[in-house]
C-alpha cells in the first residue's frame, strides 16, 4: 500500500490519527493517577489501571495515567485521582475494574463525575 | 494502534551512545519483557537531548523524570520501584553542582530552565528515525501551508520578515540569500546544506540531524520551492555516521509519503534530495570549495564574485544554508515571521545553538534567545567552571572566533556584539577556559588547527599561517624574541585582508584576539621566560613555597635529575637551571609546597 499523502487535508488527518504516538510526553493531558503502594496493589491496584488503560485505548482519549505510592486512606484502596486541567482534582475511591470503566466512560470521556465512588475533592 | 502507559526515552545521540546508551536500552526492553510490562511501557531511542556531561539519559514520561548517569543495573531498580511501585529512584536523579537537592523533573533543570529550542525543539523528544512522530509534533505543515497558500516571493518575503540570519556564523540574512538565487535566471537551480562541521567542539549540527532529520528536509524543501531549486545536496563529512544513517532514514520515508520526489503533497512541486558524504576537510565548510568537492574536486575555495547565487554548483544558481539555518525554516511558516522575529535581538533574530565544552561544569548543547548575556551562559545553564576554578576566558566561535576575557562576561551574545569585541558567533562553539589555561598556548593550539587545515591555494594562508605558527612554538618554548608580538600582529592583519577565503580570512583571529586582552602574558613569555599559568612546560619553573615546605626531603629523594637541593630541617630549594619540570617532586609533596612559578 502506497503511503503517499496527496494534500495538506490528508496529511492532517494522519496526524490526527496518529496522536497516540507521543501523546504520553504532551503535560497538558488530563492525568489520571493511580495508587500503587503495597496497599494499593494488594487490594488490586493493578487490575484497575490495565482497565483503565484498555477503556482509554478503545475511547482514544488523551489520557496520561501515572502511578504513585500509599495516598494514606488504605481502606478505600485501590485509590485514583482525576486531574481534569482547569478543574478540582477528584480522588476515587473502591476503584475496581469495572468502576474504573465507569470512570474513564463519564468522568474522562464526558466531564461526569461518578459520584458514588468519589472519596476526596480538592478544588482548583 | 496501542496506547502506551509511559514512554522511555533513551538519548541515543552520538555522546550517550559512547557513554553506554544502547545497553541501558536493551536492558529497558529486558525488564520490560520480563515483568510483562511491554505492552504498557514503550522504550524510544531519540536524538542528543543536549546534556551530554550527563549521560546515558533516559526520561520517564508522562511524569517527565529524568535520570541521568545510568548503569546497566540501575535500569532494574527503575523499573522495579518507579514503573511498578511509582516511586523515583532518588539516586539516579540528577544533582546540581554545589548542592544537595535532587531534581526530578526534566522541565526544572537549570540546564533546559534558561533555554528557548527552536532549532531544537524535537531533538530528545522524537524518534529521529519513525516519520509519524515528527508529522504528529507538526512537521511538514509548513512544508503544505508554504506550497498550497504562498507565492516563491511570499516565502521569500516572509523569511526576511523573520530577520533569520545564517547560523553557520556568517550571519548573512538569510532571505536575502533566497532572494538573490530566486532572482539567478536558469533552467537549474540547486539547494546545498552545508553539514560540514568542522570546529573543534561544536556538534551542533551533527546532534540536530542525528535528533530531527526531518526539519533539515522540511527546510531544504521550502528553500527549494523559493528560490527555484528542484534538486539539492545535503554535504556531510563522513565521521558523522550515526547522523548520515539516520539522514539517510529520514530521506526515504519522506520520500515514500511524497514530501521527497515528484508532486510534492499533490501541489504538482518536484525537489529531490541527495547526501554527499565529505572526507572531512575544514575548508569544505567554505561554499566554494564545498561545491567543488560535490562535483568531485578537490575542495579548494575560489574567488568570489561570482557567488554561488550566480554561479554556483556546476555552473548553476545554487543557495547554500547551514544545518541549524534550515532548522529553523518550518518553524517560521508554522508560528509566522512577526512571531520569530519578536525573539533575540535588534539584529540578531531568534535563538542560537551553543555547545558548551571545556571547563564547564554541564557541557553539552544549549539553545539560548540572542541577546542573553555569556556569564548567564557559563554560570546559569554551564553550571559555572569545574572544581570552582576562577575563570579566565571563553573561546567563540572555534578556531575562526576569538577569546573574549572576564571584564567582558557581561557582553550580550549576537552577531554584532561579538564582532565587536574581537570575536564571532562562528558555529556557536563555546570553549571555557579557566586561570591554568595559557593564553598564548591556546592560540597556538587554534591556530595549529587552522594551519593544518590550509588547503594551500592561495600564499598567504598557506605561508603566513605557518610563520605565525612557528613563532608561536617559539614563544611557548621560551625562545621568544623581541618584535615577536609586533610581527605576529603585522602577519595576522596581513593575512586577514589578502586571503582567498574564510578559512585564512579569519585563521589569525585567536591570536589577535588573545593580543588584544591578555597580552601581558605574551609579553611574560619573551621578556621574563615565563608562564603566569603555569601550563607551558619549557618555561614553568618549579618553586618550593617556604611557608608551606615542612623539610621533609620526600622530594629530593623523587627528583630524577636531582635539582631539589635539602636537608632534614631545612627548607628545600629547586634549581631551575637543572628542573626538566617533570613534576614528579608536585605529586609527591603531601604539603602541596610545590609550585609552578
Amino acid at each position: 500500500m502506497s503511503k503517499k499523502i496527496n494534500s495538506l487535508e490528508d496529511l492532517r488527518k494522519l496526524r490526527a490519527e496518529k496522536e497516540k504516538l507521543t501523546s504520553p510526553r504532551e503535560g497538558d493531558n488530563i492525568q489520571v493517577i493511580v495508587g500503587m503502594g503495597t496497599c494499593g496493589i494488594a487490594a488490586g491496584a493493578r487490575d484497575a489501571m490495565l482497565a483503565l488503560l484498555d477503556e482509554i485505548n478503545k475511547k482514544n482519549l488523551k489520557v496520561n495515567v501515572t502511578q504513585t505510592g500509599c495516598i494514606g486512606m488504605c481502606e478505600k484502596e485501590p485509590l485514583i485521582d482525576v486531574i481534569v486541567p482547569g478543574k478540582s482534582r477528584i480522588t476515587y475511591g473502591n476503584v475496581t475494574a469495572d468502576v474504573a470503566k465507569n470512570i474513564v466512560s463519564q468522568h474522562l470521556a464526558n466531564g461526569q463525575i461518578v459520584q458514588q465512588n468519589v472519596v476526596g475533592k480538592i478544588e482548583e | 494502534m496501542e496506547l502506551y502507559r509511559g514512554h522511555i526515552l533513551i538519548c541515543s545521540g552520538t555522546g550517550c551512545i559512547s557513554s553506554g546508551a544502547n545497553s541501558i536500552k536493551d536492558a529497558f526492553e529486558q525488564q520490560l519483557a520480563e515483568k510483562d510490562l511491554a505492552k504498557e511501557f514503550k522504550v524510544i531511542e531519540t536524538g542528543c537531548h543536549g546534556f551530554c556531561e550527563m549521560g546515558p539519559i533516559a526520561i520517564v514520561y508522562p511524569e517527565g523524570t529524568f535520570y541521568c548517569r545510568l548503569e546497566d543495573e540501575d535500569v532494574k531498580t527503575i523499573v522495579d520501584e518507579h514503573l511498578i511501585k511509582g516511586r523515583l529512584v532518588q539516586d539516579k536523579l540528577y544533582n546540581p553542582p554545589h548542592s544537595e537537592d535532587k531534581i526530578p523533573s526534566y522541565k526544572e533543570i537549570a540546564f533546559y530552565k534558561k533555554q528557548h529550542r527552536i532549532a531544537l525543539r524535537n531533538c530528545g523528544y522524537v524518534n529521529p528515525e519513525d516519520i509519524d512522530e515528527y508529522i504528529v509534533k507538526g512537521g511538514y505543515e509548513a512544508l503544505g501551508k508554504v506550497l498550497t497558500e504562498l507565492t516563491p516571493d511570499q516565502v521569500i518575503d516572509d523569511m526576511k520578515k523573520s530577520g533569520l540570519r545564517g547560523r553557520g556564523g556568517g550571519g548573512f540574512p538569510t532571505g536575502l540569500k533566497w532572494e538573490f538565487t530566486s532572482k539567478s535566471e536558469s533552467d537549474k537551480k540547486y539547494m546545498i546544506c552545508n553539514a560540514d562541521e568542522g570546529d573543534p567542539g561544536a556538534f551542533m549540527d551533527r546532534s540536530i540531524l542525528e535528533g530531527d532529520p526531518h526539519s533539515i528536509i522540511e527546510g531544504m524543501v521550502i528553500g527549494g520551492y523559493a528560490t527555484g531549486a528542484d534538486e539539492g545536496y545535503i554535504y556531510i563529512r563522513a565521521e558523522y555516521p550515526l547522523a548520515i544513517n539516520r539522514l539517510k532514514t529520514a530521506l526515504d520515508q519522506a520520500r515514500e509519503y511524497g514530501m521527497l520526489g515528484e508532486n510534492i503533497l499533490g501541489t504538482g512541486f518536484n525537489f529531490e534530495l541527495h547526501i554527499k558524504e565529505g572526507a572531512g576537510a575544514f575548508v569544505c565548510g567554505e561554499e566554494t570549495a564545498l561545491m567543488h568537492s560535490i562535483e568531485g574536486k578537490r575542495g579548494m575555495p575560489r574567488p568570489r564574485p561570482p557567488f554561488p547565487a550566480v554561479k554556483g554548483l556546476w555552473e548553476k544558481p545554487s543557495n547554500i544554508n547551514n544545518v541549524e539555518t534550515f532548522a529553523n525554516v518550518p518553524v517560521i511558516f508554522e508560528k509566522g515571521a512577526d512571531w520569530f522575529a519578536s525573539l533575540g535581538t535588534e539584529k540578531s533574530k531568534g535563538t542560537k545553538v551553543f555547545a558548551l565544552t571545556g571547563k564547564i561544569n554541564n557541557t553539552g548543547l544549549a539553545e539560548v534567545p540572542m541577546g542573553i548575556t555569556v556569564r548567564e551562559i557559563i554560570y546559569d545553564i554551564g553550571g559555572g567552571i569545574t572544581d570552582n576554578k576562577k575563570f579566565k576566558a571563553v573561546q567563540i566561535g572555534g578556531p575562526s572566533g576569538g577569546c573574549l576575557p572576564e571584564n567582558l562576561i557581561d557582553l550580550p551574545v549576537d552577531y554584532d556584539s561579538l564582532i565587536e569585541a574581537g570575536a564571532m558567533m562562528g558555529s556557536g562553539g563555546l570553549v571555557v577556559m579557566d586561570e591554568d589555561t595559557c593564553m598564548v598556548d591556546l592560540a597556538r593550539f587554534f591556530l595549529n588547527f587552522t594551519q593544518d587545515e590550509s588547503c594551500g591555494k592561495c600564499t598567504p594562508c598557506r605561508e603566513g599561517t605557518k610563520r605565525m605558527l612557528e613563532i608561536l612554538e617559539r614563544i611557548v618554548d621560551g625562545e621568544g624574541r623581541k618584535g615577536d608580538i609586533e610581527l605576529l600582529e603585522e602577519l595576522g592583519e596581513t593575512i586577514k585582508t589578502t586571503s582567498l577565503c574564510g578559512l585564512g580570512q579569519t585563521a589569525p583571529n585567536p591570536v589577535l584576539s588573545t593580543l588584544k586582552y591578555f597580552r601581558d602574558e605574551y609579553e611574560a613569555h619573551i621578556n621574563d621566560e615565563r608562564c603566569p599559568a603555569g601550563a607551558c612546560s619549557a618555561l614553568a619553573k618549579y618553586v618550593i613555597d617556604q611557608d608551606l615546605c615542612k623539610k621533609c626531603t620526600l622530594c629530593t629523594k623523587v627528583c630524577p635529575v636531582s635539582a631539589i637541593e635539602g636537608k632534614p630541617k631545612e627548607v628545600h630549594k629547586i634549581d631551575p637551571e637543572v628542573c626538566t619540570a617533570c613534576g614528579v617532586c608536585v605529586e609527591k609533596c603531601k604539603f602541596d609546597a610545590i609550585k609552578k612559578g
